[in-house]
């Protein structure tokens, strides 16, 4: 046990995360393609609103509605510069596609250890399907 | 010790896992095509895996569950999207419903390539993801179903 439990108690523990940050407002808030597309964009640098609005083809209002959305979902958020109203994606999105890329390579080695021992189990016992004569 | 490296790009969304076993390309090409095999060490350790159907064939099917410890069964599917034996395997792993219907969401893929120098074989395994949300469905099979579902909207958030 021990090990391989606590791996998968991990990731239901990133999953939890998941579950807590407000997942229906989050979920509400990408099911719009406009608003995907300025996530997107956002976590890439930063976009005033009025260049955001140039993109699309709508109003002005209507992009800062999008936006307000995806702001009050912690998607992305608005921070004042001089006259302009900046958005900025929410980077945690990258950190936690980081962390679960770290479960998954957590997986790969443990995937690694029981081939390993498969093969030490043939090398012991020579099982038919093997070639042999490669081996050591 | 035989893992030799792994590289994660989490803007990409890949995982890359680099192993090399001392044992000939045929017998690490049986590790995936043998189903038998296959088991004994796709689900970890205390996740054994059982493999119901096994179509081993460019566009065959699979379908499997790990048995939980606290009892229970998470179900996946498999698709075999191409076949090069001994030399590169595409499967396409996504998350089902009980009895290996595929549940809704897109799958992830895995492009694994096997060369073979002086009787050591070198495995190397891309893993391609959609989104996070998506590596949490595959990550945390046997949870709610629902959100699940929910959880296949943030598909494009990163793709774009």
């Amino acid at each position: 046990m021990g090990g391989g439990a606590r791996a998968v108690m991990c990731n239901r523990m990133v999953v939890d995360e998941l579950a807590d940050a407000a997942v229906d407002r989050i979920f509400q808030a990408l099911a719009d393609a406009t608003r995907r597309d300025i996530v997107a964009r956002s976590l890439r640098g930063e976009h005033s609103v009025s260049a955001l609005a140039r993109r699309y083809d709508m109003s002005f209002a209507a992009v800062q509605k999008h936006v307000a959305v995806l702001e009050r979902a912690g998607l992305v958020h608005k921070t004042a510069r001089g006259r302009e109203r900046v958005v900025t994606g929410d980077p945690e999105t990258i950190r936690r596609a980081a962390e679960l890329l770290d479960r998954f390579e957590e997986i790969w080695r443990r995937r690694d250890l029981a081939i390993d021992s498969l093969l030490a189990a043939d090398a012991g016992t020579q099982t038919a399907t093997t070639e042999e004569g490669n081996r050591r | 010790m035989t893992f030799i490296e792994s590289i994660k790009d989490a803007d990409a969304l890949t995982l890359t896992i680099v192993t090399e076993y001392e044992a000939p390309r045929e017998r690490i090409w049986q590790l995936w095509s043998d189903p038998r095999q296959l088991e004994r060490w796709w689900g970890p350790p205390g996740y054994p895996a059982t493999f119901e159907v096994f179509e081993f064939e460019p566009g065959g099917r699979a379908t499997y569950y790990m048995t939980l410890p606290e009892g229970g069964k998470a179900w996946g599917w498999w698709r075999f999207v191409e076949i090069d034996p001994t030399s590169r395997l595409v499967v396409d792993d996504g998350f089902a419903e009980e009895g290996g219907t595929p549940a809704p969401g897109e799958p992830g893929r895995m492009t694994t390539t096997f060369e073979e120098r002086d009787g050591r074989t070198r495995m190397t395994t891309v893993s391609q993801f959609d989104s996070p949300a998506q590596m949490a469905d595959l990550l945390a099979m046997g949870q709610e179903q629902g959100m699940i579902e929910a959880l296949t909207q943030v598909d494009a958030l990163l793709a774009a």
